[in-house]
């Protein structure tokens, strides 16, 4: 399945891809106006002291341009369904990770404190599938314009990668690790030198699934990343796990749809004790009711182990576990805006 | 200021509480910024330096080298190996070209793992270059 996973047809990027040229935050407003405290502290951090940044003409630093359309701990205001819609598909792609890569910014004119910022920002750019040492994933890139008072005050274009945390394989050596992309910086993103101090064992995988007649079609499934309920034809009762004949007629015969992915915790368990080969404890393990009635196992991912609970809102999604095997987990959604981009 | 210049090198020790307080004056809550242990499960080995912190610290050893004149008027960065706690970051810059009183110059920031940071910031001086009169 790893080949044809990597090269399968790119169907989440052209999904991706229609989401260029829609706008990520219309009219976003700063949460404050830009402010001599917000100022003194950035300078405080960075240890500047350029004279400019204080008195009684104080601008604000130019590169603080991001700070005053962030959304802090409260969230982005003005951002659109667009935006979600998009960082929803690749979060239940299992592209739950995100790291900034790039910024630029230009400075048309300075800020001073009392200017009151406004913002709209589209989606510049979807890149198609790029697998790099971080992991899989694809490249967001956004253009915002800053405004005060309708007049042009600052240009940011920031990309973002989200993607799929690759597997931690001390063992392989770094030529093979080499994906095709992750910019140019000479070495890079992952921490060699750690790497190097990590000559442990190589980790025990995960056990795999028994496969067999009656659950192949399931397995078939999550190999191309669909999540597949079992239907008996007979009377239409949808059930899972698979099994060969309907729990409500008796009835052999069995078709299969494919779940929205949308669900709720049922159940869940946390495994702390004892620890069993391939796992990493602590880790959440649910019972999740899918919005088609049926319930299944998987990880709780996104959100830590401990503030899983019941009734959660989640969406199944795919985690390639290893080399040959991926398995459906459910991100949590209640993490998925809990994120700066 | 003149094409080929090279600004004296800053050393920035990154630390905990740089990181952090750069995350924090940034307003970005991204908990692998502030918490090793949540940095750890989305598999970085640490917390490290966000974006914005990386650009403030382009933009502040650029008008460090330019004075108190110096007004940026563009910073583009691209980032490479992270910034985590215990490294030295040696910002190295270059003057790639002069118009004016705007010159363009090309920042390294390099760490223990390789480049965190390669960009080019734009920045005038005004009067810097009276007699240049191209």
């Amino acid at each position: 399945m790893a080949v044809s996973d990597e090269q399968a047809r790119d169907e989440l990027g052209e999904r991706l891809r229609k989401f260029v040229g829609r706008p990520a935050a219309v009219a976003g407003a700063g949460k404050d106006p830009v402010n001599a405290p917000m100022i003194r502290h950035w300078c405080e951090a960075l240890g500047d002291t350029h004279p400019a940044y204080t008195g009684p003409d104080a601008i604000a630093p130019p590169t603080m341009l991001q700070v005053w359309t962030m959304g802090g701990l409260s969230g982005h205001p003005g951002r659109t369904g667009a935006y979600e819609e998009l960082l929803g598909l690749l979060d239940a792609a299992g592209c739950t990770a995100v790291v900034a890569t790039d910024c630029e910014q230009e400075y048309p004119r300075p800020l001073r404190p009392g200017d009151e910022v406004t913002f709209d920002t589209v989606i510049e750019e979807v890149s198609g599938r790029k697998t790099t040492r971080l992991g899989t994933g694809y490249f967001i890139t956004t253009r915002t314009e800053v405004r005060v008072a309708g007049e042009p005050a600052g240009v940011h274009r920031f990309r973002v990668l989200k993607y799929a945390p690759a597997p931690h394989r001390p063992h392989e050596p770094r030529q093979q690790r080499r994906g095709p992309e992750l910019h140019e910086p000479r070495r890079h993103q992952e921490p060699e030198s750690r790497r190097r101090q990590e000559p442990a064992p190589s980790k025990p995988l995960r056990p795999r699934p028994v496969i067999n007649r009656d659950n192949a079609g399931f397995w078939q499934g999550v190999a191309e990343r669909r999540l597949l309920i079992q239907r008996c034809t007979a009377c239409g009762t949808l059930r899972h796990p698979w099994l060969p004949g309907c729990n409500a007629c008796g009835g052999l015969g069995w078709d299969t749809v494919e779940a929205s992915g949308e669900g709720t915790v049922y159940s869940y368990v946390v495994v702390h004790h004892p620890p069993a080969p391939g796992f990493d404890p602590p880790y959440a393990v649910a019972l999740v009711e899918l919005a088609e009635g049926v319930r299944m196992v998987g990880n709780v991912v996104g959100v830590p182990y401990d503030e899983v609970r019941i009734g959660l809102p989640v969406r199944a999604g795919f985690r390639r576990v290893d080399e040959e095997l991926t398995l459906p987990v459910f991100q949590a959604l209640s993490s998925v805006t809990a994120v700066e981009r | 200021m003149r094409a080929g210049e090279r600004l004296e090198p800053l050393e920035i020790p990154v630390t905990r509480t740089l990181i952090v307080a750069g995350a924090i004056a940034s307003r970005d809550y991204q908990d692998v910024h502030h918490d090793p242990e949540l940095a750890r499960r989305k598999g970085a080995p640490d917390v490290f330096m966000n974006i914005l912190t990386t650009n403030g610290l382009v933009g502040r050893y650029v008008t460090d080298h330019f004075g108190p004149k110096a007004v940026l008027r563009k910073v583009a960065i691209r980032l490479g190996a992270p910034n985590y706690p215990g490294d030295t970051m040696v910002l190295t810059g270059t003057v790639e070209e002069v118009d004016g009183d705007t010159a363009v110059v090309r920042v390294v920031g390099a760490n223990g793992l390789g480049d965190h940071v390669t960009g080019t910031v734009t920045v005038t001086v005004p009067g810097a270059n009276p007699e240049a009169t191209p």
